[in-house]
């Protein structure tokens, strides 16, 4: 996903000489290309967070739109404040890009893992939360976002991750990427998707239709698509609180049964690889597999 | 524009009143300030009241939010908006919020958590550094705000960058929230600090006008240090018994005799 980013930056710098790149010593073999190619309008912050967040809102109240780039919490909770205060009060056209969200540096222990930053930006005010599957959504996200600048907050996986599907983006509320024929949904968000979809696959071999969601815009988005489901199961990398499951519990009518799959507290510290941290969550394609089963026994359907 | 002696005193008598009427903290530090701004507003920045977001202007950033009272007064003074208005100052429903408000016409950046007007600051900066524009951004601090990391990150910053159309003004009056600077995190040698963080340094007394011009006013080269202006200042100052007492940090003169007393002393200082 991150040279997805990138090489969609630079298209998106070519046609646009407002956009302006900021990193915070983060982005080895990912920023170099773009760097080149726009030395006047790229910055290496340094390890310095608050001050990133700061300066680009100070870039971008003179007419940039900046977008600052490091991993995990280091560019969201690690500012947080700059973020709130700076950027969305003051309502200014900056991105802010975390990569490896979720657990995708699972290895590298729970200072790396991003888990808690949609819950810390969905109230932030003006922003626009963007958390895509797959590389293909990423492009459409960084067009979509040069296109609308503002407070912005691009939540990326890593690198590697599978194509989930091909379909044009909205932006306006998740988008479907199955018939639409079934009565209950999996709805995900970021790179785990994948797995809802393999999930998905696997439970129609097994006669359960399951139509599948993916929600990539987090704030404010239209739920009209997803009202006459009976069940929703919705699949996160990220804690439960403030996260995608307590979104659609909010916004979606009572007789939508909502239930979730995400980080759970007990896996705070673990460490392993993205696949093994998933499957301690039940985020893997036969943890999703599972739950809905058993919710659907449950259900005695 | 009148002498800014003049302003300095007129501003404080705005601020007091405001403070008085809202029951508002922070005259303390609006009065340390006076001087600085009178300089700033009346001999120093280039801005013009009536086309705010000219795009010439110099930009100042008010770190130190929490002194907002007078530097409302002063863009009243200037003609930004009416001196009228600032008895609305934290009355209800009112755009004059006790911590500085962008909402106000010539308010650059909203401010009142501190250490976020320098990292902004930096920004317009090398903004300005990078399309070769000439004017100058300017941010006034308080001592007490030094002790945010994000300050000395964007002091290493606007060092490292050579950002030499930025000048930060330190407010230094002595006296933070809970006690003396010296008491609760000594900042001492503070223009060592800056310099060793590639800054040129300037020492002044912060009430003395003709050393804050010889400071401020002399152009700045684009590519060289930035300039660091430390202003020695009495919290207070003005009024006897408001001077140097961290109780002014809080506060207001409650009663209408308190307030005729500041006004009385502020009066007799009329040059």
């Amino acid at each position: 996903m991150r040279t997805a980013f990138i090489q969609q930056l630079q298209i998106e710098a070519r046609r646009n000489p407002r956009i302006f790149l900021v990193v915070g010593d983060l982005g080895y073999s990912v920023v170099e290309a773009f760097a080149e190619e726009f030395p006047d309008r790229y910055l290496n912050a340094g390890v310095a967070e608050q001050n990133m967040t700061g300066l680009a809102a100070g870039l971008a109240s003179e007419g940039y739109h900046v977008f600052t780039y490091s991993i995990g919490n280091f560019p969201t909770l690690r500012c947080l404040e700059q973020i709130r205060n700076d950027v969305c009060y003051h309502n200014l056209p900056v991105t802010i890009v975390a990569v490896g969200a979720g657990v995708a540096y699972g290895n590298l222990g729970y200072s790396h893992h991003c888990v808690q930053d949609i819950g810390c930006l969905r109230g932030m005010p003006n922003l626009t939360l963007l958390s895509p599957a797959d590389p293909g959504e990423t492009r459409q996200c960084v067009q979509f976002l040069s296109a609308h600048p503002g407070p912005s907050y691009l939540r990326l996986g890593k690198a590697g991750e599978p194509t989930v599907h091909e379909l044009e983006l909205n932006f306006e509320g998740p988008c479907r990427l199955t018939n639409g024929k079934a009565t209950n949904a999996f709805v995900g968000t970021g790179s785990v998707l994948a797995e809802a979809m393999i999930a998905a696959a696997n439970l129609i071999n097994r006669g359960h239709a399951v139509d599948v969601f993916s929600m990539t815009r987090l704030t404010s988005p239209d739920l009209d698509n997803l009202r006459d489901y009976q069940r929703i199961l919705t699949v996160e990398e990220h804690v439960a609180a403030g996260g995608l499951g307590e979104l659609l519990c909010s916004g979606l009518p009572r007789n939508v049964k909502v239930r979730s799959i995400s980080i759970p507290a007990r896996l705070t510290g673990a460490v392993g690889s993205q696949c093994y941290l998933r499957a301690s969550a039940g985020l893997d394609a036969a943890g999703i597999q599972h739950c809905f089963e058993t919710w659907l026994a449950e259900d005695h359907v | 524009m009148m002498i800014a002696e003049e302003l300095a005193r007129r501003v404080r008598c705005h601020a007091a009143r405001m403070v008085h009427a809202a029951n508002a903290s922070h005259i303390g530090g609006c009065f340390s300030m006076a001087e600085l701004l009178a300089v700033l507003y009346g001999q120093v920045l280039k801005y013009r009241p009536h086309e705010p977001s000219w795009p010439d202007r110099d930009r100042f950033i008010l770190s130190k939010g929490h002194s907002t009272a007078i530097l409302y007064a002063i863009l009243a003074e200037c003609g930004y908006f009416s001196v009228q208005e600032l008895l609305q100052y934290g009355q209800d429903g009112s755009r004059l919020l006790t911590h500085v408000s962008h909402k106000m016409p010539g308010v650059e950046f909203s401010t009142g958590s501190l250490g976020h007007g320098l990292p902004f600051g930096c920004g317009k900066a090398l903004a300005a550094k990078r399309s070769d524009k000439r004017w100058r951004t300017f941010v006034v601090l308080s001592d007490g705000e030094l002790d945010e990391g994000s300050n000395w990150e964007a002091i290493l910053f606007a060092g490292h960058h050579r950002l030499g159309q930025l000048t930060a003004i330190v407010d230094y009056n002595g006296i933070q929230s809970l006690g003396n600077v010296s008491d609760v995190l000594e900042l001492h040698p503070l223009a060592d600090k800056f310099r060793s963080f590639l800054w040129d340094v300037i020492e002044i007394d912060g009430h003395d006008v003709s050393e804050i011009t010889e400071a401020l006013l002399p152009h700045r080269k684009a590519d060289g240090p930035p300039l660091a202006v430390l202003a020695r200042t009495v919290k207070g100052k003005g009024v006897d018994f408001m001077e140097n007492q961290l109780k002014y940090h809080y506060s207001p003169p409650r009663t209408e005799e308190q307030l005729q007393e500041v006004l009385r002393q502020l009066e007799g200082a009329r040059s």
